[in-house]
């Protein structure tokens, strides 16, 4: 077998600005600043990104290596801000390596989001085209293949529909028939089965096994540890932009759920407020998912009991805090909202004193998939504090109780049920 | 058989005019979605390419021609306006919709691959339909004047295309640098609405002293719009060479190194977009 793609010591540094620390300067100084680098970066297009000071570098991606045989199917498993979509974008071209090298051979389809380039007010029809051509197929290419992509996506009837007015379930599936029909040497697909049922995920799911047969390469990237276990034979876990283990997907499955029991995460404190008011009086200092032995994880099973460790600093004594938590899931669907107050619980602080709190949603088993947690503090209906999605955590499919059920993929969450004839 | 692909950091893409070619159909069909989408839930639809510049002619001719009764010639004002607006609308509109279009398309191009070049191409060829839609009204304007155009017409089509390497240059400098510093939003318009007035749009170049031609040429427009009148009247308003030749310079510079700089921006849009 013959290596189609090979990586070697790839490597992709950001740079983040700190606009925070800009944010106070009027707009005339920025002008003046963005002309003096505009400027300066025509007369010297190298050294102005170094002589900034307020840069700061972060390396989303850092001596990556591995080979990929041709036929092969790889699933590439690892938290968000692991360096999966950024090596994606690298290997699709969309974004160039700061170091290191990749060959690849043949002809390469990428899938990184559904529906790129889709027009909200063109027809179905219209969009098939449109999308097509965006995708790299040819007009030629895209004519032959249009009963087969109408078929698939199941909007016969509304071909000639401006695709505003589509469900989002039609959207889906004509975004995922186009590109479905690509046929590339190489398919790179990011997780965009996430939407869409769970009849057209099986389809899709169908669609790529028989891409995977046909000799073809596909890389696959999913939270949902059950998919990637039934598309793909092979894996590679990222963890901090660095390859952590490679090897059957068994294997690296197991060693992704085990990693993720120590938990890396970013200070609540630190993420950004969307209101400058906001933190100010009181604020989140920290935050993490807990399971039920206690331990402070971001991945769960499904089916276990979840809760999460709150930290919050309020800078001057402080009576009456409520604290609303609002639990979205990975298309940012919420699925529910919880007040302290509502259950009574109101929390005090002394000046510069950090109250730790647990909240725990008994009863709440959710399905695999990516969810996040939007935290706010509340003193007498006013907002003190506001993190969206301070925490990310994902529950994995793979339990014991769960594991022969064909109802997970529905829904997004599970609930005992009692039958009975009556 | 399949070639290989090499990524690398900072490699020059030596594919990049193939893909470009590869990528052709892309530039019709982004162009035809923006014409199609343009003029959806519209009541007039495409009678606005023809209502806009039927208008300005109209307002300009008034204000040029009748109050301040600035010289012509002996060509109509209408016909003086409309062959100079023709040029100017469409310069204006392809360096607006090429300046916004890579920010507008933000999405495509952090989420697949394509010679990015093909963004702000299409968006100056939609400019370029419009033109030829106005096109028309200058047709009927010549019959309704009886002004049958001569051998110079044949000489329009260097014309359009000195008009297109100007729209094209000056469009691709506005959208690399959009896509970093978005004061470009700002400048855009502010570019369009002064160059209306610095352009010999609503007035001919004529009236410009000698002296002074060379340097007003200085404008690459002056160029392209003088060219565009000598051709359509028959050579009745002049066509000072110096000045166009030096236009023509300037047009083609700001093309080539509108190129160069797109090109050489163009890797890291993903990143900065």
């Amino acid at each position: 077998m013959q290596n189609v793609i090979s990586i070697e010591n790839l490597s992709k540094k950001y740079v983040i600005g700190h606009q925070r620390q800009e944010g106070h300067s009027s707009l005339r100084d920025q002008l003046a600043n963005g002309i003096k680098r505009t400027a300066a970066k025509l007369l010297h297009p190298q050294q102005v990104k170094l002589s900034t000071p307020e840069r700061e570098e972060f390396w989303a991606l850092k001596d990556v290596s591995f080979d990929i045989q041709q036929g092969d199917k790889v699933g590439i498993i690892g938290r968000n801000g692991a360096g999966k979509s950024t090596l994606l974008k690298i290997l699709s071209r969309i974004t160039e390596p700061t170091s290191g090298r990749v060959s690849i051979q043949g002809r390469v389809a990428s899938l990184l989001e559904v529906g790129t380039g889709f027009h909200p007010e063109l027809t179905g029809r219209e969009n098939i085209y449109l999308n097509g051509a965006i995708l790299g197929m040819s007009k030629a290419d895209i004519k032959n293949k249009f009963d087969e992509i109408v078929a698939f996506a199941e909007v016969e009837k509304f071909l000639d529909t401006p695709v505003k007015r589509y469900s989002s379930g039609m959207y889906v599936r004509l975004a995922f028939a186009v590109a479905a029909h690509l046929e590339p040497e190489i398919l790179i697909v990011d997780e965009v089965l996430a939407v869409g049922d769970a009849q057209f995920q099986k389809k899709c799911l169908g669609k790529m096994e028989d891409v995977g047969t046909e000799g073809r390469t596909v890389l696959f990237v999913s939270h949902n540890m059950a998919s990637i276990q039934k598309l793909c034979s092979s894996g590679i876990l990222l963890s901090d932009g660095v390859v952590r283990e490679t090897g059957s997907i068994e294997k690296v499955i197991e060693c992704y759920l085990n990693d993720s029991t120590s938990t890396g995460h970013v200070s609540v404190g630190e993420l950004p407020r969307a209101h400058h008011d906001y933190g100010v009086i009181a604020r989140f200092i920290n935050a993490w998912p807990v399971n039920n032995k206690g331990e402070r994880t971001t991945s769960f099973m499904s089916g276990e009991d979840i809760s999460f460790d709150l930290e919050i600093k309020a800078l001057k004594k402080i009576d009456g805090l409520s604290i609303v938590a609002g639990l979205d899931t990975y298309m940012d669907y919420r699925i529910t909202t919880v007040l302290s107050e509502e259950t009574g619980m109101l929390f005090s602080s002394d000046k510069d004193a950090v109250i730790s709190i647990n909240m725990s949603l008994p009863g709440l088993h959710l399905k695999p998939g990516t969810y996040s947690l939007t935290l706010g503090i509340r003193h007498n209906k006013l907002a003190l504090d506001h993190v969206v999605k301070a925490i990310n955590f994902e529950i994995s499919e793979i339990s014991i109780d769960h594991k022969n059920r064909d109802s997970w993929a529905m829904g997004d969450v599970l609930t005992e049920s009692v039958w009975q004839l009556s | 058989m399949t070639q290989i692909q090499i990524i690398e950091a900072g490699r020059a893409e030596r594919h990049y005019w193939r893909d470009l070619w590869r990528y052709r159909e892309l530039f019709f069909f982004l162009a035809w979605r923006d014409i199609l989408v343009r003029y959806k839930q519209t009541a007039f639809g495409v009678l606005w390419a023809v209502l806009r510049p039927l208008l300005t002619m109209l307002v300009f001719t008034l204000v040029f021609g009748k109050l301040a009764k600035l010289p012509a010639g002996n060509v109509p004002y209408p016909i003086l306006v409309f062959a100079a607006l023709l040029p100017w609308q469409f310069f204006s509109s392809a360096l607006t919709e090429a300046g916004n279009s890579l920010i507008a398309n933000a999405n495509m191009i952090s989420k697949v691959y394509f010679p990015r070049l093909v963004i702000p191409t299409s968006a100056v060829i939609v400019s370029f339909v419009d033109f030829l839609i106005s096109f028309t009204i200058l047709v009927g304007l010549m019959v309704w004047y009886g002004r049958l155009p001569d051998w110079h017409i044949l000489t329009l089509p260097l014309f359009v295309v000195m008009a297109f390497a100007a729209a094209m240059g000056a469009g691709l400098w506005m959208a690399a640098l959009n896509v970093k510093y978005r004061d470009i939003r700002f400048v855009i318009p502010f570019v369009v609405q002064i160059g209306l007035y610095v352009s010999p749009v609503g007035f001919s170049s004529a009236i410009v002293p000698e002296q002074w031609r060379l340097l007003y040429a200085l404008n690459p427009m002056v160029g392209v719009i003088d060219g565009f009148r000598w051709a359509i009247v028959s050579g009745d308003t002049p066509l000072y060479l110096p000045g166009f030749l030096l236009s023509l310079v300037l047009v083609l510079v700001i093309l080539i190194t509108g190129i160069i700089f797109f090109r050489k921006t163009e890797r890291s849009f993903a990143d900065v977009i």
